[in-house]
């Protein structure tokens, strides 16, 4: 059986799944170290099931750490940056765009110097090792440990970025290096973009994965421990601890994969309604739907394949003020709702007061709300409804209503009608839609090779391609019944000859669920 | 016209509509016109039709492949190099720029040069849409040589190419680009101002922050952003034709940045899986869309490829395997569907053998 665990901004879930089944799932608060959060959540999990700890098979944690650091701008370490380019790319230096205060948090350690690749294998410049090693020593006199390193059409040729990270290594041993060779396709802004996000991130996806992995081993659960990446894909915990930046916007898809799969609709619309936000998103088929524009994340542009999102200011833990107009979110107490919100005794009135008042749940002091005026409630109540409602109609495909699954730990906030829903299902568990959407996350296969079009017709390199990719899902435990090539890309690679072609597949499948005869009787048992 | 930095998405978003899935990527545009105008400089963009007939203008762009810009970004310097460099061979100093082309990065380009040395913009361009030759203007349709063409890169090598056959210089200045590495910039179409108002494709910058704009609003507010673009195309001045031609997703593509271009083709089907196929092919832009093999719409009419959802322009480099489209016909102004026209950038220029009709009659 899988067991997942989603470390949000505000909780910490964990969901055991298995046999085709939610076998149990929980929801605690998440902790500011993240590790202990993760220790309370597995623990109140397993409870009594102290023997399930042997018969997990794998362990996938979600998180939203990295995108909530950077998209808060907290945690961050600052950045050296290296582009080899001069004297070409030099009008729009690294980080254009991207928000004053972010460029702040990330320092504006940049460095351009010449080198980089024409798009037929000519280099720009030659590599200049004593410019680069000028570049790294000022970075090193910074006191800097991140460094970002991209080139111009690194993705056609990698050997100045991977000569820099050598340099950067001899010079600085402990350095977290990052090139965008490893991280994104071509477009040297939308890739090098990613690079440097990545590499603001390195100091805490050090502690993050390392709570994790001491969290597990002192629970004594050995199975093997991976993240979720942003397609919905497994990674490695190690590989994840190197490329935190391909854990962004995975909440969404866990969440909207878990709300599929709890419901058994699979064409409709999500609704996850957390603390301090709410994701709609799409569901095709089952899968969320991917957004087809580049995405910015904090005000930065990126190029990577993400779940079309559409997120509003509303949560749990969002503040009601009633000025001259009654307005909600986009401000929230976020994790100290159990403190700061009236029912529990706090000053700040927040939506889940409003649902209490209201009578349609019973949490925390009821009596402390009981002074707001019935037109208030009711107007919050219809401000609440039609903030979501608008989302769903940016959000749907068509003009006819659709199926509605609403999951999160704010799912109450919602009237059980809803202007475009056709059905609104609340299916169990879903409190914990993203954790057991996180332990389902998929398998993926990668192909990436070069083929030679006059040794090989293109449609037969593509399909030797495609079955590789396809192999690899089934051998590294995908469902071979499912299994879908989800990415498809040819780099001509004009340099090394005229019909050098690299392509590039990934397939992905759902991770094969093994049937055991223990958890069989355990089930009937639990259930 | 005005075009302040929080017009630039719906001013680039409009030109990379009108850019057919050419003309480079607009973003990068954006960026460079944004880092341009937050330093103080200012954009004087002027109606052609106060252009003096004396006055001395001049084109600008980005020239190769849109993919290689990606990459190689296009240099300011490089840039006003080429025009100054035009400047002294022909012994007269620019009074205003006028862009070459109103697609994608090339709309933004001469805005940048423009705002960076302090000269007025003329709002006209000489396609009307982005095309992948330099010959393709309506300027020299219409009897503007466009020699000499300036071409410049980043390490400030300069070739100029004289050539009293348009098409000549833009085979030799292809050379040139391909040499520099897929990418160059150029200074070309020396004209006076009664020539530009003789030759040009007018209003064109105002119209791509008209069609950015119907799209951005209908988005903020809840109205279906093909409604509304269609809405906007249909009222312009002249009145455009315009219209869905495929609703469906990607299941093949191919890409080729061969000779200074991208080349290949996409291939759709329903969102089903089912139905007709649909096919686009592009020489960096959409030049023709076949339905089950039968011509829907063909150059000089503008193919676009947009987000179905959102109605965002997806350019013939970022198309992605699987993603879900609408692709969308737009007819053009008669300048450019005149005999002369069509036989620099109809049909038989891209080598389709078919007659150029407005894509609404192909329907059927």
């Amino acid at each position: 059986m899988q067991l997942g665990v989603d470390v949000g901004g505000t909780n910490t879930d964990a969901a055991l799944v298995g046999n085709g089944g939610v076998i149990a799932s929980i929801k605690t608060p998440t902790t500011p170290d993240v590790g202990s959060g993760i220790l309370e959540a597995i623990r109140k999990l397993l409870g009594d099931r102290g023997g399930f700890g042997d018969h997990i098979c794998t362990v996938v944690v979600g998180t939203t750490q990295f995108t909530n650091a950077f998209v808060e701008r907290k945690r961050l370490n600052k950045v050296g940056v290296i582009r080899l380019c001069l004297p070409a790319a030099s009008d729009l230096a690294p980080m254009p765009g991207w928000p004053e205060v972010l460029r702040q948090c990330v320092g504006d350690c940049v460095h351009l110097v010449p080198g980089g690749y024409e798009f037929d294998g000519r280099e720009i410049s030659p590599f200049d090792e004593g410019r680069v090693l000028d570049a790294v020593r000022s970075i090193k006199a910074s006191g800097l440990r991140a460094v970002a390193i991209s080139s111009v059409c690194s993705p056609i040729n990698a050997e100045m970025e991977h000569r820099t990270a050598e340099i950067v290594s001899s010079e600085i041993p402990d350095a977290a290096i990052t090139m965008s060779s490893d991280i994104g396709r071509i477009g040297l802004i939308e890739r090098e973009n990613a690079t440097i996000m990545n590499a603001s991130l390195a100091e805490l996806s050090g502690h993050v994965v390392q709570a994790i992995r001491e969290a597990l081993q002192s629970l004594a659960i050995a199975a093997p421990f991976y993240l979720s990446q942003n397609d919905g894909t497994l990674m490695q915990a190690d590989f994840a601890e190197r490329y935190p930046v391909l854990t962004f916007s995975s909440g969404p898809t866990n969440s909207m994969r878990g709300a599929a799969y709890l419901s058994g609709v699979k064409n409709g619309i999500v609704v996850d309604i957390g603390g301090t936000t709410t994701d709609v998103g799409a569901l095709v088929e089952g899968y969320p739907r991917e957004s087809s524009v580049p995405v910015d994340i904090g005000g930065v542009r990126t190029n990577f394949r993400m779940p079309d999102v559409v997120a509003v200011g509303l949560g749990g833990g969002s503040i009601v003020t009633n000025g001259q107009q009654l307005s909600i979110g986009p401000a929230s107490v976020g994790y100290r709702l159990t403190k700061e919100a009236r029912v529990f005794g706090g000053e700040t009135l927040t939506a889940t007061d409003i649902v209490v008042a209201a009578g349609i749940q019973d949490i925390g002091d009821r009596s402390r709300v009981r002074r707001l005026k019935p037109k208030l409630i009711d107007t919050a109540l219809r401000l609440m409804n039609t903030m979501v409602e608008h989302a769903i109609d940016t959000v749907k495909t068509s003009a006819g209503d659709v199926p509605v699954v609403l999951v999160g730990g704010g799912a109450i906030l919602v009237s059980d009608k809803l202007r475009g829903a056709e059905r609104i299902v609340v299916p169990r568990h879903s409190g914990e839609a993203n954790a057991i959407g996180a332990a389902m996350a998929q398998v993926g296969g990668v192909v990436d090779r070069v083929f030679r079009y006059s040794e090989i017709a293109r449609e037969e390199a593509v399909n030797l391609a495609k079955s590789e990719a396809i192999r690899r899902v089934i051998k590294a435990g995908g469902e071979e019944a499912g299994v879908e090539v989800v990415e498809f890309e040819e780099i001509p690679l004009a340099y090394s000859s005229n019909d050098s072609v690299r392509v590039r597949v990934k397939a992905v499948s759902d991770l094969r669920t093994q049937s055991s005869g223990y958890l069989d009787s355990q089930r009937r048992r639990i259930n | 016209m005005r075009l302040e930095i929080q017009d630039l998405p719906d001013f680039v978003r409009g030109a990379a509509l009108l850019g057919a899935g050419g003309g480079g990527d607009p973003y990068i545009g954006h960026l460079m016109l944004q880092q341009q105008l937050a330093k103080g400089c200012e954009l004087d963009i002027r109606s052609v039709h106060d252009l003096e007939d004396d006055a001395f203008v001049s084109s600008v762009a980005c020239m190769g492949a849109p993919t290689v810009m990606t990459e190689k970004l296009p240099s300011i310097d490089a840039l006003s190099l080429a025009l100054r460099t035009l400047e002294k061979r022909v012994g007269r100093e620019v009074s205003a720029i006028i862009p070459l082309e109103i697609g994608g990065i090339n709309a933004t380009v001469p805005l940048v040069l423009a705002a960076h040395l302090d000269l007025p913009v003329i709002d006209a361009d000489g396609m009307g849409r982005a095309f992948p030759e330099i010959q393709m203007v309506t300027f020299g349709v219409y009897g503007c040589p466009m020699s000499p063409v300036v071409v410049t890169n980043e390490r400030h090598d300069v070739v100029i190419v004289e050539s009293d056959d348009n098409k000549q210089g833009e085979d030799l200045a292809r050379s040139v680009v391909t040499q520099m590495g897929g990418m160059a910039h150029i200074a070309l179409y020396p004209m006076s101002g009664r020539d530009v108002k003789r030759t040009c494709v007018p209003d064109t910058l105002g119209l791509a922050l008209q069609i950015g704009r119907s799209i951005g609003a209908a988005r903020s507010s809840d109205v279906d952003p093909f409604t509304s673009l269609f809405a906007t195309l249909g009222n312009c001045e002249p009145k455009r034709d315009c219209g869905v031609l495929f609703d469906g997703k990607v299941v093949d593509l191919t890409r080729d940045t061969r000779g200074g271009f991208n080349i290949g083709f996409i291939k759709l089907r329903g969102l089903t899986g089912g139905g007709s196929d649909f096919e686009v092919r592009y020489q960096n832009e959409y030049t023709v869309a076949l339905k089950d093999g039968k011509i829907r719409a063909v150059v000089p009419d503008i193919i676009s490829v947009l987000d179905r959802e959102t109605a965002e322009p997806v350019t013939a480099e970022q198309v992605k395997y699987g993603q879900r489209v609408k692709v969308i016909g737009i007819t053009v102004p008669r300048v450019m569907t005149m005999p002369e026209a069509l036989a620099t950038f109809g049909p038989a220029a891209f080598s389709i053998s078919a007659e150029y009709r407005p894509f609404p009659s192909f329907c059927g």
